[in-house]
């Protein structure tokens, strides 16, 4: 601690050149931290999806209906213990781009599958009693201002009721997430409402949540479900909700290895921007490290002399980094709530503060080695 | 300091040889030197004589190519780097022709230098540093950066570095060298009562015979070897 004024006045002897170095560093981890909490949002789900969930549906695609007969059937599959039903409804709230996803669902049942959805009782028993009644996530809630008995009506695109287009809910209730990961983007309602009130046909859903006992049996109990209806009209493909999920999150593209490629890049940039003014200021300093050395500073002293400093370089920059991508996330997803989740997981925030302190080692290390190679009796002769 | 009498600095055949690709230059061949506890050597000779060579060898900054070197007791012809760093700190005191102030610390922080290697608290650190300040009469410059001093008081700075721990053996190279007459007569001033009030062990480079006249004893370095001291004198 008592050498930190010899290194924090070599900082400042180029007040320019420092600053800019650490701007570029700020830059770097904000950028960092932004596209962290992006490629969260695309691959949202992936990560906090049960593993004890799986999904069922139709063997041809996602978008074919199965029978709502087929829910005792799984039931009786060895090592199922829940099992409930979703359906795609695909309406339209005032303008195709205010989209979000609306699931047609068993509200107890799913209720029952997804236990990181938290919903008061109250408006539980006023969903369960209300035939038009939905339940919607908090983000969604937020971003369109809807409150508690609210009137909403959707558009239907693949639903119509018997008597036009328009289908009319009530809000009952807002439900929060368990988890800073957990979906809050969902407008739930009844399935029975939409089953008697459509005009394509009854009995059927878009596909199966099913609860295993035991998720390290998922894969076989998927086999054996899919043997179940194997040569039926309506075959079905079981697998896990994170195979599901990261299926669905890669026809978007490749977003997290896109991201990896630019941040690599950048860091990599700053590490060059930052090497580079370390070895400047090193250079710049030969005599005075001469005479450092003369005075008895030994070689492992001076390196350390030198990584400290550029430690601080990094920490300042990266430290101040952080704190600016944390209030800017924390201002809000930028598509005002079209993003299912919007946060740097922690796992990042660890990669982060490891890439600082890398970085100021790494910038750190040649100019040190520099220093720690420097012969007193020439340094003085030169200078 | 030095047991039973013998000098405190001991040279016995000291050789250095520099090579330069095929070129090989012999500095010093042979140099011989007892210096006493308490002495204030003046060392002389042309420019490019090994002068500062023989300096470097001296305050264990370089390693001698054969012979050997005694200070206090210590041979330090074959010590490594690393013990040779802290024998330095502990053993040496140097000054510097061109001063080697940091500029971006001030008077003070630069004295307190040597000091931040040794297990001196701050108090006690601060306290080194104002008695060195005084004794080189700059106790109310401790503040100032190095720029905001003249070429004297700069020197003054180095010299207090330099004894702000005591040093056995205070090596000056040309101290007066970049200094107008009067600045370097108050140089001179003040090593001569460090050698004589304060019992400092002083060897200084100078090209200046009125400068060794302050020391007292003075050496010349030509072709290699010491000669005995006082054929100018
Ligand atoms: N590191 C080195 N590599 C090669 N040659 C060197 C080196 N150091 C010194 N020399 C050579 O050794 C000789 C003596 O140099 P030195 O600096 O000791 O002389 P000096 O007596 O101090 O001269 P001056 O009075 O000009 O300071 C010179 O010829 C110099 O070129
Ligand atoms: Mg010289």
């Amino acid at each position: 601690m008592k050498f930190f004024p010899l290194i924090w006045t070599s900082l400042f002897r180029r007040k320019v050149r420092t600053l800019f170095t650490i701007l570029s560093i700020v830059v770097a981890f904000v950028l960092f931290n932004y596209l962290s909490a992006v490629r969260v949002a695309f691959s949202m789900g992936v990560d906090v999806a049960g593993s004890d969930r799986l999904t069922l549906i139709h063997k041809v695609s996602f978008i074919q209906l199965l029978p709502a007969s087929y829910k005792e059937r799984i039931l009786a599959v060895e090592g199922v213990d829940a099992v409930t039903h979703a359906t795609w409804f695909g309406g339209v709230y005032q303008d195709p781009r205010n989209f979000f996803p609306q699931f047609a669902v068993d509200p107890e049942g799913y209720l029952d599958l997804y236990p990181e959805f938290l919903l008061s009782s109250e408006a539980k028993d006023r969903w369960l009693g209300n035939r038009t009644g939905a339940v919607v996530g908090r983000s969604l809630a937020d971003r369109f201002g809807w409150e508690v008995g609210d009137r909403i009506p959707l558009q239907g695109t693949i639903w119509r009721t018997r008597s036009g287009d328009t289908w009319e809910f009530t809000i009952d209730g807002i439900y929060e997430g368990a988890e800073q990961g957990t979906d809050t983007t969902q407008f739930l309602f009844h399935n029975a409402y939409l089953d008697e009130a459509n005009a394509l046909g009854r009995g059927m859903v878009g596909w199966y949540l099913i609860r295993v006992s035991h998720p390290d049996q998922a894969v076989a109990i998927s086999t054996a479900i899919d043997e179940r209806f194997a040569n039926s009209p309506f075959e079905t493909k079981t697998s896990t909700e994170q195979a599901f999920v990261q299926a669905f999150a890669s026809q978007i593209g490749d977003i997290g290895a896109m991201m990896t490629a630019i941040l690599t890049a950048v860091l990599f940039t700053i590490l060059l921007v930052s090497a580079n003014t370390m070895g400047q200021s090193v250079r710049e300093r030969t005599s005075e490290l001469a005479v450092l050395k003369t005075l008895g500073f030994t070689n492992p002293r001076v390196l350390s002399l030198v990584l400290v400093e550029s430690l601080l370089v990094a920490v300042v920059g990266g430290g101040i980094g952080l704190g600016l991508s944390w209030l800017l996330i924390s201002q809000g997803d930028p598509t005002g709530g079209l993003l299912p989740a919007f946060f740097v997981p922690p796992r990042d925030l660890v990669i982060a503060v490891g890439l600082i302190f890398f970085l100021g080692i790494a910038s750190g290390i040649l100019p040190g080695i520099q220093a720690v190679r420097l012969q007193i009796v020439d340094a003085l002769r030169r200078s | 300091m030095t047991e039973n009498g013998a000098a405190l600095v001991q040279v016995r055949n000291l050789h250095k040889v520099f090579k330069r690709g095929a070129e090989r230059i012999d500095v010093l061949q042979g140099v011989d030197l007892d210096l006493q506890s308490g002495e204030f050597l003046s060392l002389m000779g042309p420019s490019g004589s090994g002068k500062t060579t023989l300096l470097n060898l001296l305050g264990g900054l370089d390693t001698p190519s054969d012979g050997t070197v005694t200070v206090g007791g210590d041979r330090i012809d074959k010590l490594s780097a690393a013990r040779l760093s802290r024998w330095r700190a502990r053993h040496i005191g140097f000054v510097f022709q061109l001063y080697n102030l940091l500029p971006v610390l001030t008077a003070e922080r630069n004295v307190e230098l040597p000091l931040l290697l040794t297990p001196l608290s701050r108090s006690q650190r601060k306290k080194h540093v104002a008695t060195a300040l005084a004794m080189v009469g700059l106790s109310g410059r401790s503040k100032h950066y190095p720029r905001q001093l003249s070429g004297g008081q700069e020197q003054r700075v180095g010299i207090a570095r330099a004894i702000v721990t005591d040093p056995t053996l205070l090596l000056c190279d040309e101290p007066t060298g970049d200094l107008d007459r009067k600045s370097g007569d108050e140089i001179l001033d003040l090593l001569q009562a460090l050698n004589a009030e304060h019992g400092k062990t002083i060897i200084m480079v100078t090209h200046d015979a009125r400068a060794a006249a302050r020391s007292t004893r003075t050496l010349h370095l030509d072709k290699g070897t010491l000669a005995t001291e006082g054929h100018d004198r």
